[in-house]
């Protein structure tokens, strides 16, 4: 602004609009939703940022979506075997024959046995040529263990065979078998971080809250925990489940030892969250209004973690994948008839499967991936979760 | 700083007697004795079962008593070196696993030392250069390490080898040193068989160190005395090595605490995929053949190993570090 020559009158401008006094209190329309917004509405915003904790969380709900269809995603049954193909290498998709475009479509094997090692040679022939059926009926199964149908999205051609990952020593085919075995490789996670949550925040609530002989306690036996080697200690208590439970039982057992195990970590999150939120005046005040330990615990205390723990509790999930894979490859862990990415591993065990058949390692793809969408996932939910960043 | 360790030494024994109770729990806890299961198996043999006999053994062991009484013999027994006795090798407990737990002992060392060779220099530079291509790529290698099952690691890298240099690296020596007295020899041919399960167990561990050491070293780096330094003109290099990298040190000798259990829990499954002399298959077979003293003393020397571990870290992060001797509650 230049200023005016001297002793010159000053421009003067009156505007007609109507004076309002708390313009400047007034924030703008982003303002106003930012500040309005619920906790979970600004997490949801920090999370949204973090594009691999998305494209995981993404990934993760539609594996999870994918165990409800397992028997129409999967192109044969579970357990049909075809003893005319053991040990069938993978066929891959064709789109072109001769140099011209068709429907989607593999090639069909001849299969010899070779006289003289007495390994099996499957050579794909050029004139098999079977297309894929899709939308088709093909293996039996019962829908979710209940409803029989034959419905599949992708069946193999008439006669034909459709083994994308190849078959194993029953003539099983792998693909199928992975898909069926996402059921309980996810599930074990999630059953098992449910087990340890509920142990975490109850002995970690109560030695936070009370604090005294039960919290020194407690962290002592904590501190056991987490000295003792996890994977022999896995082992010493799978050892205890008994030959003779049914697999199902099994099933929860191997739950439940993931989850006593790995309760500590969650545990002392709790506690030295509670520590420091005990002390707030709002606490103070539900004491005073004659409100119960447990009430104050449970409504007013564990809400304003919730979020936090369920970071925690995310990465502690793929801990339990990989640690039920590990005990089902030992031996010790789920056994046949279920099917888990670890008992799919066990057929992989020795050197010979790994040079003479490696299409047996594939169920160990889906291991890694679900292992690194948790992982990430469980960082963007711990980034946004945390309300000083 | 003596008070300091006394104190930690007391400190330890409270940890040893839970855990011995844990273990034994355990231990204890599936029906059935290895004697019910050695006299079912000469059944099923069509041998005679030598009644006598087996009452002997059944007292000399103490399986008459009540679980208590035999918890008390056996912690008592451990305290003059009798860690009881092996049924299944017939053998007493310390004759079975004694190489073994050198060997344990060895393999531990050797990766957490190639944990940090590979997590240091690499951490470091992920702090540094923090947002490049390169630290979103060591992450990721990191993090793939994390999420691949060691077993299959072991597995593909025993084929590897097999096919790339034609070597068998199953076992840990080779096989003519096995039960050989230690020798110049035998030295070199296990550091020649000690590469595999090294790298296979590292990797799991290494991905969790970058990741804290970059997360920690970014902490001190954002320090007002780091600003200091640099404006006061000192190199970059030294103003980063000088002071802040001081500071993740002291994390970096704590952290054997987190890592040893975990370093030990790997070592034990790749023992088994590679059928090392270490402690793993003992201890699964001593597992699955109820061979309960066996498997109790072994699950407490393994306890031992990592507390004693702890130990030392803890000492030698007391010795570094004057603040955390002094939070411990100990006058100057």
């Amino acid at each position: 602004m230049t200023l005016p020559k001297n002793a010159a009158p000053l421009a003067h401008t009156v505007t007609d609009a109507p004076f309002d006094p708390e313009a400047i209190y007034q924030y703008t329309d982003a303002q106003k939703s930012l500040f309005e917004a619920s906790q979970l509405r600004l997490m949801w915003w920090k999370f949204r940022r973090h594009k691999p904790a998305l494209i995981s969380a993404i990934f993760l709900g539609l594996l999870y979506l994918s165990t409800l269809f397992s028997e129409v995603l999967a192109p044969y049954n579970l357990h049909t075997r075809h003893s005319g193909s053991i040990y069938a290498p993978p066929q891959s998709v064709h789109l072109f024959h001769d140099g011209q475009l068709r429907a989607p479509f593999v090639y069909g094997y001849d299969f010899k046995l070779n006289m003289e090692n007495l390994k099996r040679e499957y050579v794909p022939n050029t004139d098999k040529i079977e297309t894929i059926r899709w939308f088709c009926s093909g293996d039996d199964y019962d829908f979710w263990g209940v409803i029989p149908a034959s419905f599949h999205i992708a069946c193999p051609a008439e006669g034909g065979s459709l083994f994308l990952l190849g078959t194993d020593r029953l003539g099983r085919d792998v693909l199928s078998r992975i898909i069926y075995g996402a059921r309980i490789s996810l599930t074990i996670g999630l059953l098992g971080v449910g087990v340890s949550l509920v142990l975490g925040i109850l002995i970690g609530g109560m030695a936070g809250y009370y604090g005294g002989l039960f919290d020194v306690l407690s962290q002592r036996l904590i501190e056991v925990i987490q000295s003792i080697p996890s994977i022999p200690l896995w082992l010493a208590l799978a050892a205890i489940l008994p030959i003779t439970w049914s697999p199902i039982f099994v099933y929860f057992g191997i739950t439940v030892i993931l989850g006593l195990l790995d309760w500590t970590g969650l545990a002392r999150t709790v506690r030295s969250k509670l520590l420091a939120l005990r002390e707030e005046d709002y606490v103070s005040a539900a004491q005073v209004m004659g409100a119960s330990s447990f009430r104050i615990v449970s409504r007013h205390l564990i809400p304003g973690f919730a979020s936090h723990l369920i970071a925690t509790a995310t990465i502690a999930i793929p801990t339990m994948i990989l640690g039920e894979t590990t005990l089902s490859f030992l031996g010790l862990g789920l056994r046949a008839p279920i099917t888990s990415w670890g008992v799919l591993l066990t057929e992989a065990q020795n050197i010979n499967a790994v040079a003479l058949y490696p299409w047996l390692l594939w169920p160990v793809l889906p291991v890694i991936l679900v292992v690194l969408a948790y992982n990430f996932l469980g960082d963007g939910l711990r980034d946004a979760a945390d309300p000083y960043k | 700083m003596l008070y300091y360790i006394f104190r930690r030494v007391l400190m330890m024994i409270p940890t040893l007697i839970i855990t011995s109770a844990l273990i034994f729990a355990i231990i204890e806890a599936p029906p059935g004795d290895y004697l019910e299961s050695y006299i079912a198996e000469l059944q099923a043999q069509g041998e005679a079962v030598d009644t006598a006999k087996i009452e002997y053994l059944r007292k000399e062991y103490g399986f008459d008593k009540t679980p208590v009484e035999r918890y008390f013999t056996w912690v008592s027994g451990m305290f003059v070196g009798d860690f009881g006795y092996s049924f299944a090798y017939e053998l007493p407990v310390t004759a079975v696993v004694g190489d073994r737990i050198y060997l344990t002992i060895l393999v531990s060392m050797a990766t957490i030392i190639f944990t940090w060779l590979i997590a240091f220099p690499i951490g470091i530079y992920s702090a540094t250069h923090q947002y490049s291509w390169n630290d979103y790529g060591f992450t990721f290698l990191g993090l793939l390490g994390l999420a691949t099952p060691n077993f299959l690691l072991a597995l593909v890298l025993m084929y590897l080898a097999n096919v790339w240099f034609g070597t068998s690296i199953g076992g840990l020596m080779d096989p003519r040193f096995v039960g050989q007295p230690m020798s110049w020899a035998k030295f070199l041919s296990v550091l020649d068989h000690l590469w595999v399960p090294v790298i296979v167990i590292g990797t799991s561990g290494t991905a969790g160190m970058i990741r804290r050491i970059r997360a920690n070293l970014l902490d001190e780096l954002q320090k007002q005395y780091v600003t200091t330094a640099r404006a006061k003109g000192l190199h970059p290099f030294r103003a980063l090595v000088k002071y802040p990298l001081r500071m993740s040190l002291n994390f970096f000798i704590s952290d054997i605490g987190s890592l040893l259990p975990a370093v030990i829990s790997g070592a034990e499954v790749v023992a088994i995929v590679l059928s090392l002399e270490t402690t793993g298959p003992l201890l699964i077979s001593a597992l699955q053949s109820q061979d309960m003293y066996l498997a109790g003393s072994f699950l407490m020397f393994l306890s031992l190993l990592t507390v004693v571990g702890v130990l030392i870290s803890d000492i030698a992060l007391a010795y570094l570090d004057p603040r955390i001797r002094l939070s411990g509650g100990v006058r100057k």
